[in-house]
C-alpha cells in the first residue's frame, strides 16, 4: 500500500471554491418561479396583509419537487425501540415523520416538501413583476420641477465667487500675459508682476434642471360601516394591500391617499386604513364626496393624474344611491381611472343589495367594477384592474 | 484552530497503517484532504466528487444541507469517503485531534470494502474520479453550447435524473446482449424434452415473437430510452448516458449502506483499542464512538445495525453457544475468516437475511409500523409468531428495495409506439402525484404515450401520461 497521502487545509482555497453558487443560484431562480405560480394561494394568506416590509414569510414551495417513482404512505417501515415496544403504540403522525426521513434507513425517500423565507418586499416585487401599472396620462403641466438639481452647462465672464473656476482662470491670464508681452516687445520685463484682473475671471455657469415627474396619487376609499364583517374588510384591505405596494414597487413620487367612510369620510393614515375597525351606516357617497374634495384641495386634475379605488359590500342606504352614483360621475370625471370593487362573500349576493347594478347606469370609459366573492378572486380581480386599463390605453393609443 | 497540525495526523497515521495490515485489512491508496465546514458541505451537496456536472438540485441540497446545519437539526458527518482509487477521504478542519484519528481509522474500513466487496467492484474505482470530471465537462460543453442551453440541458436532466434510479440492481448478473436475448427466447419456446413423447399428442410449437422489443421486460429506462427513441438528439442521448453511468456509481453504495458503516465501525473499534491511546484520547473516543453507534429511537441507525452483526457473526464462530451449535452445527471457520468472507460476498439484503436472527432483533426491539388514519402506529414486534413478517418488511426496506421496481414491458403497444411499464407491485403503492409526475417525464423522453400498470388499494389500473395529460384507468 503507497503511503498514505494528506493534503493541508488552505484557506484561499475555500474561499475561491464556492462551487455550489452557480447552483444554488439557479435553484432560487426556480423557487421564485414557483412562487410566482402560486402567488394566487399566497395572497389569499391572512399573514401578509398589512404587515412589515421587512417580515419574513414562510412560503410553501411545491414546484422544485424531484419526481421519481417511490412508494406511497401506506407502507410499513422497521424500526427501532428501547425494549418496550408494543403493538399499537403511537409513534407519532405519518406526514412530517417521513418527510424528515434522513435519520431512518431503509424508510422511504420521503414527500419532498418544505417551506423557504422570503421577505415580503421580495414577495412583492415577485408578484408585481410582470405587471405594469397603466401609463399615466400626459398632463399638459405634468412637468414640475421635482427636484431641484442644477447642472452644469458652460461658462461665463460674470458670477458669484463659489463659481470661479480656477484653472480656466489662470489660463486667461497666461494668455493675457503672453499678449502684452508681444505688444510691448523690448519694453516687457519678465521679472514684472502681472495681477489677475477682472477680465480674466471665468465662472461655471449652472442652469436648474428640470426634470419630468408623474405627479400620481392613488385615493383608496374604504367602506368601514357596521355592515362590513371581519371577512368583507379583510377583502377589502387585501385589495388595497395589493394596490398600495403594487404602486409603491413601481413608483417613487406618487401620493396616497386613505380614506375610510361610513356615512361620513374621513382622511386616515395608512395604518389605521388597514387596521382600524369602525361601525355605523352607510353613506357611499360620503366617501366619494371627501375624495372630490381632497382633489380640489391637493390634487387638481390638470397636474395630477389620478387614481381613485372604491370598496364596499354595496349595502349602500337606498335614500344615498342617486347622490353615489353622482358623485362617482364627478370622480369619473377627474380621475384617470375609477374602480369599484364589491365584497360579497360567497352565497351574501343573493340577499344583500348591490351597488353593482347601480352602477352599471355609469357610463364612463374609466370606470371599472370588479366583483370579489371569495379570497381566490383578490388576484385575478386586481390583474383584470390593471389589464383592462392597459388594454384601453393600447387601443387609444392605436386610435391616435 | 484545533489541537493538532497535519504532523500529527501524518503520525497517527502511520501507527493505523500498521493496524490495518496487521488486521489483514487490504486497501486503495488512501488520500485525505483537510476541509472547513463550507467545503464540507459544499461536497456533501455533490456526493463528495471534487468534480461534479452542474444541476440546481444540488443547489438545492447544499441550502438544505446549510439550512439544517445553521439551525443545528443536523451536525456534519465527520469524514467523507468516495468509493475511488485512491480513495478520497475529507476531514474537517475543527475537528479534535481524538476525532481525526477516529475518522483515519474509520475510512481505512471503508476503503478494504470498497475494494474487496462483489458490488462495489463493479464500479471500476481507478476511474471514478475521471468519470465525473468527464461527464462535469460534457454537461458544462452543452450548456455553453449556443443551440442547446441550460433550459434544455436542464429539461433533460431533471428527466433523466428522475429515473436514474430504474435500472437494473444487481450489477454482477450480466446483461445480455440482444444476440443472447433471443437465443434464449428461442430456447424457452421449445417445448420441454418429454421421455414419452412418442407415446404422447404432439406438442405444438410457438416460435416467439423476436421483433417485440423489448424481448424480455428491461430495467435500464434511460438506457432503452435512448437506444430506441430514434428523435433524441445525440446530446440528449448523451446526458442519458452521463445520468445512468452516475447512478451505477451510486448503486453499490446504496446496496451495501448498513454492512459498510458497521464494517468500517467495527475496523476503527478494534483498531483504536489497539492503539494504546493516551488516556484522555482514549476516553474521548469512547464518548464518540458511542455517539456514532447508538441506536435511534424509532429508526434504524446503518451503525448500530451493522456493527451489531458484524460482532454477532464473530463471536457465533469464535465462541458459539450450545443451542446454536445444535442449530447451525459446529463452526467450521474462524470469526475473523467469516466476517472477511462476508465482507466481500454479501449485500444488505443477504447480509441481514443472513444474519439478522431472531434473538439480534429481539434484543435491539425491532419493530413494525404502519400507518393508520394520519397516526405512525407499531403493528408488530419482534416477538415469537410476528418476528419473521418483521424481517421481510426490513429486507424490502433496504438498499434499492426502497425504490419500486418498474420494467419496460412493451415499447410497440397496441402497435402505436406507446410504451407500456409495469410496476412490479410487492404489496406497495406508488405515491400517485409522484407517479404521474414521474410518468410525465418518461412521455417527455420518449416523445409518446406512456402506460403504466400498477395496483392502487388492491386494484389493477393504468397509469397513462399522452399528450392529452395524466389519466388513470382500472384494470380488470
Amino acid at each position: 500500500m503507497p503511503e498514505t497521502i494528506f493534503r493541508p487545509y488552505s484557506p484561499s482555497e475555500s474561499l475561491r471554491s464556492d462551487r455550489s453558487a452557480g447552483d444554488r443560484q439557479r435553484h432560487r431562480q426556480k423557487v421564485r418561479e414557483s412562487i410566482r405560480d402560486n402567488i394566487t394561494d399566497l395572497i389569499a394568506e391572512e399573514s401578509i396583509i398589512g404587515k412589515d416590509k421587512d417580515k419574513i414569510i414562510k412560503v410553501p414551495i411545491r414546484g422544485v419537487k424531484e419526481y421519481r417513482f417511490i412508494y406511497g404512505e401506506n407502507t410499513p417501515g422497521v424500526g427501532q425501540g428501547d425494549g418496550n415496544s408494543q403493538p399499537g403504540q403511537v409513534l407519532g403522525r405519518t406526514q412530517g415523520e417521513r418527510g424528515q426521513g434522513e435519520d431512518k434507513a431503509g424508510d422511504q425517500p420521503g414527500v419532498d416538501y418544505y417551506e423557504t423565507d422570503v421577505t415580503l418586499e421580495e414577495l412583492i416585487e415577485i408578484m408585481f413583476e410582470d405587471l405594469e401599472l397603466p401609463d399615466m396620462e400626459r398632463k399638459i403641466l405634468r412637468e414640475i420641477m421635482s427636484e431641484r438639481l442644477s447642472k452644469r452647462k458652460g461658462y461665463r465672464r460674470a458670477g458669484i465667487r463659489i463659481r470661479l473656476d480656477k484653472k480656466r482662470t489662470a489660463i486667461s491670464r497666461i494668455r493675457r500675459r503672453l499678449a502684452v508681452a508681444r505688444r510691448q516687445g523690448e519694453d516687457w520685463d519678465d521679472e514684472q508682476r502681472f495681477p489677475f484682473h477682472q477680465d480674466d475671471m471665468i465662472y461655471r455657469h449652472m442652469v436648474t434642471d428640470t426634470r419630468p415627474e408623474s405627479n400620481a396619487v392613488v385615493i383608496c376609499v374604504m367602506d368601514t360601516s357596521g355592515s362590513m364583517d371581519t371577512m368583507k374588510k379583510y377583502l377589502a384591505r387585501s385589495f388595497f394591500f395589493l394596490l398600495y405596494q403594487f404602486v409603491c414597487t413601481k413608483y417613487r413620487n406618487v401620493e396616497i391617499v386613505f380614506i375610510a367612510h361610513h356615512t361620513e369620510g374621513h382622511e386616515v393614515t395608512e395604518e389605521e386604513f388597514f387596521h382600524k375597525g369602525e361601525s355605523g351606516g352607510t353613506f357611499i357617497s360620503s366617501g366619494y364626496t371627501k375624495a372630490l374634495d381632497i382633489i380640489k384641495e391637493r390634487y387638481h386634475p390638470t397636474l395630477w393624474n389620478v387614481y381613485a379605488f372604491h370598496c364596499s359590500d354595496g349595502d349602500n342606504f337606498e335614500s344615498d344611491n342617486p347622490a353615489a352614483l353622482k358623485a362617482a360621475k364627478e370622480l369619473c370625471e377627474v380621475c384617470n381611472l375609477f374602480g369599484y370593487g364589491e365584497i360579497k362573500p360567497l352565497g351574501s349576493r343573493y340577499y344583500e343589495s348591490s351597488m353593482l347594478n347601480i352602477f352599471r347606469r355609469l357610463e364612463a370609459e374609466n370606470f371599472q367594477t370588479v366583483l370579489i366573492e371569495r379570497k381566490e378572486d383578490i388576484w385575478p380581480s386586481f390583474k383584470a384592474f390593471l389589464a383592462k386599463e392597459r388594454v384601453r390605453e393600447e387601443t387609444a393609443a392605436a386610435e391616435a | 484552530m484545533a489541537d493538532w497540525d497535519v504532523k500529527d495526523l501524518e503520525y497517527w497515521d502511520e501507527k493505523i497503517r500498521e493496524k490495518v495490515e496487521e488486521f489483514g485489512l487490504s486497501c486503495y491508496p488512501q488520500e485525505f484532504e483537510i476541509c472547513d465546514h463550507f467545503q464540507m458541505l459544499g461536497y456533501m451537496a455533490y456526493s463528495g466528487m471534487p468534480s461534479h456536472y452542474p444541476h440546481w438540485s444540488y443547489g438545492k441540497s447544499y441550502e438544505k444541507l446549510k439550512t439544517m446545519y445553521d439551525y443545528g437539526v443536523s451536525g456534519l458527518p465527520y469524514e467523507m469517503v468516495i468509493n475511488s482509487s485512491p480513495a478520497l477521504a475529507y476531514l474537517m478542519r475543527d475537528n479534535s485531534l481524538c476525532l481525526q484519528v477516529l475518522t483515519v481509522a474509520h475510512v481505512y474500513g471503508h476503503n478494504d470494502f470498497f475494494k474487496n466487496n462483489f458490488t462495489l467492484k463493479s464500479t471500476r474505482a481507478e476511474l471514478t474520479l475521471n468519470l465525473f470530471k468527464i461527464h462535469a465537462d460534457r454537461v458544462r460543453g452543452y450548456i455553453e453550447d449556443p443551440s442547446i442551453g441550460i433550459e434544455k440541458v436542464e429539461a433533460i436532466l431533471d428527466a433523466a435524473h428522475a429515473l436514474s434510479l430504474q435500472c437494473r440492481r444487481n450489477l454482477a448478473i450480466k446483461k445480455l446482449a440482444p444476440e443472447e436475448e433471443r437465443k434464449r427466447a428461442l430456447e424457452a419456446a421449445q417445448p420441454p424434452s418429454d421421455p414419452f413423447q412418442p407415446v404422447h399428442k404432439r406438442q405444438v410449437y410457438t416460435p416467439p415473437d423476436l421483433n417485440k422489443v423489448p424481448l424480455s421486460p428491461e430495467e435500464d429506462i434511460l438506457l432503452f430510452i435512448r437506444d430506441y427513441n430514434p428523435y433524441l438528439s445525440e446530446w440528449e442521448k448523451d446526458l442519458l448516458t452521463i445520468a445512468q453511468e452516475e447512478s451505477q456509481y451510486f448503486i453499490p453504495n446504496i446496496e451495501t449502506k448498513i454492512m459498510n458503516e458497521g464494517w468500517a465501525s467495527y475496523w476503527h473499534r478494534e483498531i483504536l483499542n489497539s492503539l494504546n491511546l493516551p488516556q484522555d484520547l482514549h476516553l474521548e473516543f469512547l464518548v464518540h464512538h458511542n455517539q456514532v453507534v447508538r441506536p435511534f429511537p424509532r429508526g434504524i441507525n446503518p451503525y448500530y445495525l451493522g456493527l451489531k452483526l458484524w460482532d454477532d457473526i464473530k463471536r457465533r464462530h469464535d465462541d458459539p453457544t450450545p443451542e446454536e451449535i445444535e442449530k447451525y452445527g459446529k463452526p467450521t471457520k474462524t470469526g475473523m475468516q467469516a466476517i472477511f468472507e462476508v465482507r466481500e460476498v454479501d449485500r444488505d439484503v443477504s447480509f441481514l437475511r443472513r444474519f439478522l436472527t431472531e434473538e439480534l432483533m429481539r434484543e435491539m426491539d425491532m419493530f413494525q409500523y404502519e400507518p393508520r388514519g394520519d397516526e405512525l402506529v407499531i403493528s408488530k414486534v419482534s416477538d415469537k409468531d410476528s418476528w419473521r413478517e418483521v424481517k421481510e418488511t426490513l429486507l424490502k426496506n433496504v438498499g434499492m428495495g426502497s425504490i419500486p421496481v418498474i420494467k419496460i414491458e412493451d415499447a410497440d403497444y397496441n402497435h402505436n409506439r406507446v410504451l407500456y411499464l409495469k410496476h412490479y407491485h410487492d404489496s406497495r403503492d406508488l405515491q400517485l402525484e409522484y407517479a404521474e409526475r414521474t410518468l410525465a417525464y418518461i412521455h417527455q423522453l420518449w416523445g409518446h404515450e406512456v402506460v403504466l400498470e400498477t395496483a392502487v388499494n388492491g386494484k389493477r389500473a393504468l397509469l397513462s401520461y399522452s399528450d392529452k395529460g395524466f389519466s388513470t384507468k382500472p384494470l380488470k
